[in-house]
Parts: structure tokens; C-alpha cells; sequence
């Protein structure tokens, strides 16, 4: 089914109507959201606005509550048959997740192993990798990443910056189509912001597709080909964040920017 | 001074020399008159306690010496032994799966682990162990196949389980219990980050477990399995109940008709029982520094010299250009 629908132009990433419930709180009212192949779309708006939510709900960590969310044509969580949607077995939840490389706020790493441990394991248990293969592009990533020095160190002995990092470099792992991050910057110190953005703008610049939940205004301005502004569970106000920032359209968004440009 | 007025400073010679090697301080270190004073009356007791056992003809130490590497007691120490191995290895692993069971979201496993917990935790090792004797006489016959149909095997109950085993399966049952709430507490203390990080990496829960969570639970399983072990090794006495006879207290017990002394008796298994624990407590120790991988970001003496080598080249690399 996704090899039929999908085309040229097949988003990576396509919401429609995305709702998301918990219990009696009602965090995302109807999402609607396209990213095209290459583009990097950052989300961003005051906390609670249901932005970290809608990232984790494109990688399945949350279930959709209602409307539909895509990720390379194939419906995320459920399988559609005969106009019934079933919850998928984690398997197949495991399955669709692969493709997709998640950065989160407190980077995650796995404390008990070295740098090289953390980015070599899910090649090795997932995909099945031999093991020198995967030590190689482990080595290549933690260049491309600037810690080629750090291989044997544990988490715990590095900087925030270097931690998170690491944890890119660890999702760039799994040759991932789509790299969701998760306010990526919000737990450093501000002079180690810096080399963490660096990282995501040369990943950017290779053609990477990235959703990229975000305090920097920066960043967005500078890297981001879409900017998404998200207050209580809708999107307010998107658009090329040149514009969106200089200019916006909705009294809500030139409240929240006033407070943090 | 702050940082700005510091840097308008011009260093001169002196306070360079002053900066590269200061004066470290040499304190004289706070006396603890009390601590010194305590630990002379407790060696005063402690020397007459040993005058008085040496001297005391009940402690027997003659008898003592004469039992304590007899081929009979040296042998019941290693059954001793091999109960406590047997009893915690089949202990931790159902324990283990008794917690998975518990944390899943399969409410049938979840109930059977409760019940399982409440019934062995909730009786007296020694009354399961009188119990597990019994089973000849509860069940005479077990039989395999369909229920009041056909059966294809009979196992007499009395001639398959050895008194051994049934202490074996006494002991491990029990312990199982403790080990699962163990096993558990482990589990649950590890940080709920990681087992998003392992699934939004595609990582099944089985290999989350595996090789994500349990490596980590083992830092907070190691030290209270420790104590269970040493624990197990001193229950083992117990098994007298089932009755099993051949571990180190009932043999020693067994020799005293022959000695007509209990006490140097009881000595020599106290003796045996504190060898074994003193080795497992070394052992623990290693275990547990092994585990403690990547939990602190405090380094080893190894580790705080190669960050100063390391620091002192890049020095030493800056002043030379």
C-alpha cells in the first residue's frame, strides 16, 4: 500500500486531523502538517502547547488519539484494514520506528556503556550488523560529530554538549530517513548550545530530514525551511521562518515571540 | 578581586612562581581522643573474653581441633555448599522471571506472580520445608496425561524426589520470592529515558530488557542478592525439617553423640559458615565494582592521572607555539 501511494512528491511526514487524549486532557487538537523530503521543520511555541507530544506521537511513542499521521506513506501505530484500525503488535511498532531517529531533551544515553557501546548497539541487536562493520561507522559518525577522541569514555564523563552529541550520533546509526529532536539545546549550559547546533546544521546542510522542537529562534531562522507555531494543541501560524519571525500574522504568535526574541 | 580587575593585573615573576607551585596546605589534622579511648577498653574486653575461652574447659578446644578438617565435616561443607548454590541459582531465576511477570501488562503473569509471592512470603521457610518432607505422603503418585482419562507417566513421589532436591526445591521456591521483589525494585529504578531511548532505536522489549535495563537494574539487584546468598547459606541449616541430614549443622549436630560435647561442635560449623561468608563478601565487593561501570563521574587514580598527562601536553603543545 505505501509502495502504491507513494510518489515524487510522497511527504515524509504527513499529519491530518491529528488529535491526542490523555485521559481527560485533550493535548493536540487536530494537527494538520506536511514535511517534504530534505526539509527541516521546526516546531516551536510555549510549553504545554503540545509540540513535544506531536514529535513523540511520528515516532510512535504516543498513540494518536484520532485523525491520521503518515510517515513515508505508511500509517504510524495502526494498520488500516477494512476501515477498522487495529493496534499494531510492538513488533511491527519496533519495525516502523528503525527508520526513524529520535534526539531527546536529556540525551538518554545508556550509562553502563562506552560512546562506542551506545552507537554500535542498536545496529548490531536491530539490524543485524557485523560487528567491525558497525564499529567503522561508529568511528565515521563520532568524527562527523567531532568526538572521534571519546570512543571509550563513559556518558557520565562528558559534557552536556558532548552527551547530546553522541546521542546524534547514536540515532545517525541506524541510517534514519526522518531525525526528530526534542528541544535538543534546553538541558546544556548556554556555551555549550553552540556546538550541538553546529552538529544539526551540517546535518541539515547534507539533505537530512529533520522535525526539530526548539527554543532557538536562531537556529530556526537560520536552518529551518518551515517554522511551526503550536499554542494549546493547534497550529496557530506556519510559513518560512524568515517571515514567520519578522512578521507574524496571529496576534498569539507575536505575543509568544515578543517574550523570546 | 573579580575575574576583570584580576586580568588588568600584570602578573609579574613572583606571583608566576607563586601560581605554578603554591604552598599546599599542611594542616594538623583534628584529634579524635574519644575514638582512641573507646577502642582500648573494647581490646581490654576482648583479651579477657579470649583468656576466658582459652582457659574454659567446656569450649573443648582439643575436640576442636580434632573435628574441625574431619573428612566427615569437611564433606557436609561442601554439600552445604552445593544446597546454597543449587537453591539460590534455581532462586534468582525464577525470581527473575516472577519479577518480569509482575511488571508486565499481561494481568494472568501479573496474577500468578502475586500469588505466588504472597503464599511463599507469606509462610515460615521451615513449615514449607516440614511440607515439601511430606509431599510422599500428600501426593503418593504424580501422574502425566489427561485428567481422569488416559495417563502416559507415573512418578512415585517417595522414590523420584530425594530428600536433597526436595530441600533444593524447598529452599529455592521460598527465596524466589524475595529475589522477585529484588529483581523488581531493580527494574524500576531504572530511568524511564531508557527505555524510550532503546524503543525509538527500534529495540524490542526483550532486548530493551536485556541489554538495557537488566545491565542497569544489576547495580541495585547485586548488593541485596549478596545478603540473600549469604542468607540462603545459613538457611540451608533448615533443611534439617525436611529431614536432610547431611549439611554442615545437622552433621555437626550428629557428631556431638559421638564427642558427648556439642559446644566444640557448634564452633567448628560457626567456623565453616564464617569462612564461606567471608569469601562471598569479597566476591560481592568485586561484583558490585564491576556494575558500578559508568554510574559516577568520579574517576580512578588511572584515570585522574591520564586526564593530567593529557592536560599537561596540551600546555606544554600551547607554550611552544
Amino acid at each position: 500500500m505505501s509502495a502504491a501511494t507513494s510518489t515524487a512528491t510522497e511527504p515524509v511526514v504527513r499529519a491530518v486531523n491529528v488529535h491526542k487524549r490523555f485521559g481527560a486532557l485533550t493535548v493536540l487538537r487536530g494537527i494538520d502538517l506536511t514535511v517534504q523530503p530534505g526539509q527541516v521543520t521546526c516546531l516551536v511555541g510555549p510549553s504545554g502547547s503540545g509540540k513535544t507530544t506531536f514529535l513523540r506521537c511520528i515516532n510512535h511513542l504516543e498513540q494518536v488519539s484520532a485523525g491520521r499521521l503518515y510517515v513515508d506513506g505508511t500509517l504510524v501505530g495502526y494498520a488500516e484494514r477494512n476501515g477498522k484500525l487495529h493496534e499494531l503488535h510492538p513488533r511491527e511498532a519496533a519495525k516502523q520506528r528503525r527508520h526513524i531517529g529520535m534526539v531527546f531533551q536529556h540525551f538518554n544515553l545508556f550509562p553502563h556503556m562506552t560512546v562506542l557501546g551506545n552507537i554500535i548497539r542498536a545496529p548490531l541487536t536491530v539490524r543485524k550488523m557485523p560487528k567491525d562493520e558497525a564499529i567503522e561507522k561508529a568511528r565515521a559518525l563520532l568524527r562527523q560529530v567531532g568526538l572521534a577522541d571519546k570512543e571509550s569514555a563513559y556518558p557520565a564523563q562528558l559534557s552536556g554538549g558532548q552527551q547530546q552529541r553522541i546521542a546524534i550520533a547514536r540515532a545517525l546509526a541506524m541510517d534514519p530517513k526522518l531525525m526528530l529532536f526534542d528541544e535538543p539545546t534546553s538541558a546544556l549550559d548556554p556555551e555549550l548550545v553552540g556546538e550541538v547546533l553546529d552538529v544539526m546544521r551540517e546535518l541539515a546542510r547534507g539533505g537530512m530530514t529533520m522535525v526539530v522542537v526548539t527554543h532557538e529562534m536562531g537556529f530556526a531562522r537560520e536552518v529551518g525551511d518551515e517554522l511551526v507555531f503550536m499554542d494549546e494543541g493547534v497550529v496557530v501560524e506556519s510559513g518560512d521562518p524568515r517571515e514567520v519571525l519578522a512578521n507574524p500574522q496571529q496576534q498569539r504568535t507575536k505575543a509568544f515571540l515578543s517574550k523570546v526574541l | 578581586m573579580s575575574p576583570t580587575e584580576l586580568s588588568r593585573h600584570k602578573p609579574d615573576a613572583a606571583a608566576e612562581s607563586r601560581r605554578d607551585s603554591p604552598d599546599y596546605i599542611k594542616a594538623i589534622p583534628l584529634r579524635h581522643p574519644g575514638e582512641w579511648a573507646s577502642a582500648a577498653v573494647l581490646v581490654a574486653l576482648l583479651v579477657l573474653f579470649l583468656i576466658g575461652a582459652a582457659t574454659n574447659d567446656a569450649y573443648d578446644w582439643r575436640t576442636y581441633g580434632q573435628y574441625l578438617f574431619d573428612k566427615r565435616v569437611s564433606q557436609a561443607a561442601m554439600i552445604t555448599l552445593l544446597l546454597t548454590a543449587l537453591s539460590m541459582l534455581f532462586a534468582v531465576i525464577l525470581g527473575g522471571l516472577l519479577a518480569v511477570m509482575r511488571l508486565s501488562r499481561n494481568r494472568v503473569l501479573k496474577s500468578v506472580s502475586w500469588a505466588f509471592l504472597w503464599f511463599f512470603r507469606g509462610t515460615p521457610v521451615y513449615v514449607q520445608l516440614v511440607f515439601w518432607g511430606l509431599l510422599a505422603v500428600i501426593y503418593k503418585q504424580v501422574d502425566i496425561g489427561i485428567p481422569y482419562y488416559h495417563q502416559f507417566a507415573h512418578i512415585q513421589t517417595g522414590t523420584f524426589f530425594t530428600a536433597f532436591w526436595l530441600a533444593v526445591i524447598g529452599l529455592s521456591l521460598n527465596e524466589a520470592a524475595y529475589m522477585a521483589e529484588i529483581v523488581r525494585a531493580g527494574i524500576s529504578s531504572v530511568n524511564e529515558g531508557q527505555y524510550e531511548a532503546a524503543k525509538a532505536l527500534g529495540m524490542s522489549w526483550g532486548e530493551t530488557m536485556r541489554q538495557i535495563v537488566l545491565p542497569q537494574a544489576m547495580r541495585v539487584i547485586i548488593p541485596p542478592t549478596g545478603n540473600e546468598l549469604i542468607s540462603m547459606l545459613k538457611t540451608t541449616s533448615l533443611v534439617t525439617a525436611v529431614p536432610y541430614s547431611f549439611e554442615l549443622y545437622s552433621r555437626t549436630r550428629d557428631l556431638s553423640s559421638e564427642t558427648f560435647n556439642p559446644i566444640p561442635m557448634l564452633l567448628i560449623a560457626c567456623t565453616w559458615y564464617l569462612f564461606f561468608t567471608s569469601v562471598l563478601m569479597v566476591a560481592q565487593f568485586y561484583l558490585e565494582r564491576h556494575f558500578a561501570r559508568g554510574a559516577s563521574r568520579t574517576m580512578s587514580a588511572r584515570q585522574l592521572r591520564a586526564l593530567a598527562a593529557a592536560k599537561m601536553e596540551s600546555a606544554s603543545d600551547r607554550g611552544a607555539r
